[in-house]
């Protein structure tokens, strides 16, 4: 029998250890394509974060680090500069990024440090059991925010992409989303985008994706599909916030 | 024929890590090391190596572990307050076994405290610092001289054991001014050897992964088991000192750095009124030079530590001799630097009168 499908060779054969309709896995395939199909996973090196998806070291099949929660673009910052020649991407989660990285992404940024961030918005704490992240919604429920997040004591959600627009440095921001084929095609040809900037030397490029955390969110994955078209694309407008290519034009 | 140079202390630093092979530092402004990044900023440029001034030394830190990481002899600098914001890195690079120099250019504590030299991060130093069980190599300069030549030695050590290495120095040191003896002998980072843990890309061979974590029952135990085989290797190998006049002494001031060499003027004091008085002077402070402490303490009566602190390393001087000889002590905590004269006073308490 001929086999037709089958898992890119830019993933490991590890099982991966995420709950279904998690939307990690759909992010990991789309990346380990991107490394075969730009021919650069002999010479990538892969940060995994603090979070459910630590163990990502284990999944993509590259040469991977493993630092401190929200140290990622620091960590690339110091492959990259030594070794130009790798292309160099961290992967993080909202916790990771928009909770205790914030200092290093900003910095990151600002400097038009020349590697790739993948950051995956699901709206909680996925690891630790469904606390608030940093971009929960107003009166999203967690486990921290029980009868749901109090805008007037637990402050307002962060919106990574419009904030870092604000910075002269980076190169290219997008945010996307994982909840239907459509948005999974949108968000692979924007990771492609952010791995060839780095390839053709542009500088910062961030790639925002809204995903699906049934577990955290207390949603069959369906409901969590759906919850995420409706109410988390409402607050995370999905699209393009920088690209520097077409001022270039 | 080596070039002979009046340097500061903080520049002697940069120098030596410059004539290491050393090609990337990453840093944080903070007094009284301020020279470091503002000449490395200057001579990274000239010699194409990476100078990144980071948005905190957490950044500066994880800009390290990623550098030597990729396999390259990377460093920083900063001084005690910023040095405890790098714990958690440090620990994460302790956990994943990578060499780094970082080195600590102590100042007054605790808190923002003052930009005065002081002693008082020996405990950070020398038991880790961070969270879990690890140990880093500190070396211990006294002068512009040993500053320069150190930083070649940290990385030999923290390379040859896959360790972080600490050079601990203090504000005096790295602000005074002192002739260097520049060494011909300059390492080319090109000609240092690829690691086969280093991460490059995994081209013709199988993929790496540099971590300080194992979820797997009983892994993570024994990965910590064989560091500990790894420390007691260390602790047999790579203990340092320098003794003067001990052979004859009834009493052995211990000293480090810029208390060393107050100390040792305070030794000359009390020799030319006839004391027998001889002075130790760790330079590794981990490990410990504890051997050496055991030996002597079967013939010295009396051990003087002196410390820009409320007492420290007087702990570890303690443990070494266990208690067979009378340990006395003398601290200037919070900025405060000793005199010969005043560590002569001590010397004269415990000895008695002129002799």
């Amino acid at each position: 029998m001929k086999k037709i499908f089958g898992r890119p060779a830019g993933l490991t054969e590890t099982l991966q250890r995420y709950c279904p309709g998690c939307g990690h896995g759909i992010v990991h395939r789309i990346i380990g394509e991107l490394l075969v199909k730009l021919d650069i996973r002999e010479r990538t090196i892969g940060i995994a974060p603090v979070g459910c998806s630590v163990f990502a070291d284990e999944y993509f099949n590259c040469d991977m680090i493993q630092p401190p929660h929200g140290r990622g673009p620091a960590v690339a910052t110091g492959l990259k500069r030594t070794r130009p020649e790798c292309i160099v991407f961290s992967y993080q989660g909202d916790g990771d990024l928009a909770a205790m990285g914030t200092s290093e992404i900003i910095h990151a940024a600002a400097r038009n440090e020349n590697i790739t961030v993948i950051f995956i918005n699901n709206a909680i704490f996925g690891m630790t059991g469904g606390q608030m992240a940093p971009t929960t919604l107003p009166g999203m429920k967690s486990t921290t925010s029980v009868k749901g997040r109090d805008i007037e004591k637990q402050g307002y959600p962060i919106r990574v992409c419009e904030m870092l627009a604000s910075l002269d440095g980076p190169y290219y921001l997008e945010r996307c989303a994982v909840d239907t084929p459509k948005n999974v095609i949108r968000s692979e040809k924007a990771l492609k985008t952010a791995f060839m900037n780095q390839i053709n030397n542009k500088g910062f490029s961030l790639v925002e994706i809204l995903s699906m955390c049934p577990t955290g969110w207390g949603q069959t994955p369906v409901q969590a599909k759906k919850w995420l078209g409706e109410a988390m694309v409402q607050y995370y407008p999905l699209g393009v916030y920088r690209d520097r290519s077409k001022e270039e034009k | 024929m080596a070039e002979k140079k009046l340097m500061y202390g903080n520049h002697a630093i940069v120098e030596g890590v410059i004539a290491a092979g050393c090609r990337f530092f990453a840093g944080y402004p903070i007094t009284p090391q301020n020279e470091i990044p503002e000449l490395m900023s200057i001579r990274m440029n000239e010699i194409g190596g990476v100078f990144v001034q980071t948005g905190s030394e957490v950044a500066a830190i994880n800009m390290l572990f990623g550098a030597a990481a990729a396999g390259k002899r990377a460093m920083t600098s900063s001084s005690s307050p910023g040095i405890s914001l790098m714990q958690e890195g440090i620990s994460y690079i302790a956990g994943a076994d990578i060499p780094v120099l970082v080195v600590n250019v102590v100042r007054g504590g605790p808190g923002l405290g003052n930009i005065a030299p002081a002693q008082s991060d020996y405990y950070q130093a020398t038991r880790g610092g961070g969270h879990g069980d690890y140990f880093t190599i500190t070396l211990a300069p006294n002068s512009a001289q040993e500053l320069f030549e150190f930083p070649r030695l940290a990385f030999e050590l923290a390379e040859k054991y896959r360790n972080p290495a600490l050079i601990l120095a203090d504000g005096l040191l790295g602000q005074m001014m002192e002739p260097v003896e520049l060494s011909d002998e300059l390492v080319d980072p090109n000609s240092l050897a690829e690691n086969e843990w280093a991460l490059s890309g995994c081209k013709g061979r199988e993929r790496r992964i540099v971590r300080s974590y194992d979820l797997r029952p009983g892994k993570l135990e024994e990965w910590n088991l064989r560091r500990i085989e790894k420390y007691e290797k260390i602790k047999k190998n790579e203990q340092r000192f320098e003794a003067t006049d001990c052979d004859d002494a009834d009493l052995v001031i211990v000293a480090y750095g810029t208390c060393a060499r107050v100390s040792d003027a305070a030794k000359k004091l009390a020799r030319d009124k006839g004391f027998k008085v001889g002075l130790l002077r760790p330079i590794t402070l981990w490990p410990f030079p504890t051997d050496v402490f055991a030996d002597m303490s079967k013939r010295i009566e009396n051990f003087l530590v002196v410390e820009m602190s409320c007492g420290q390393m007087i702990d570890d001087v303690k443990l070494a001799t266990e208690h067979r000889s009378k340990i006395h002590f003398h601290g200037r905590p919070g900025g405060g630097v000793p005199t010969p004269s005043e560590v002569y006073k001590e010397i004269e308490k415990v000895l008695g009168g002129a002799q």
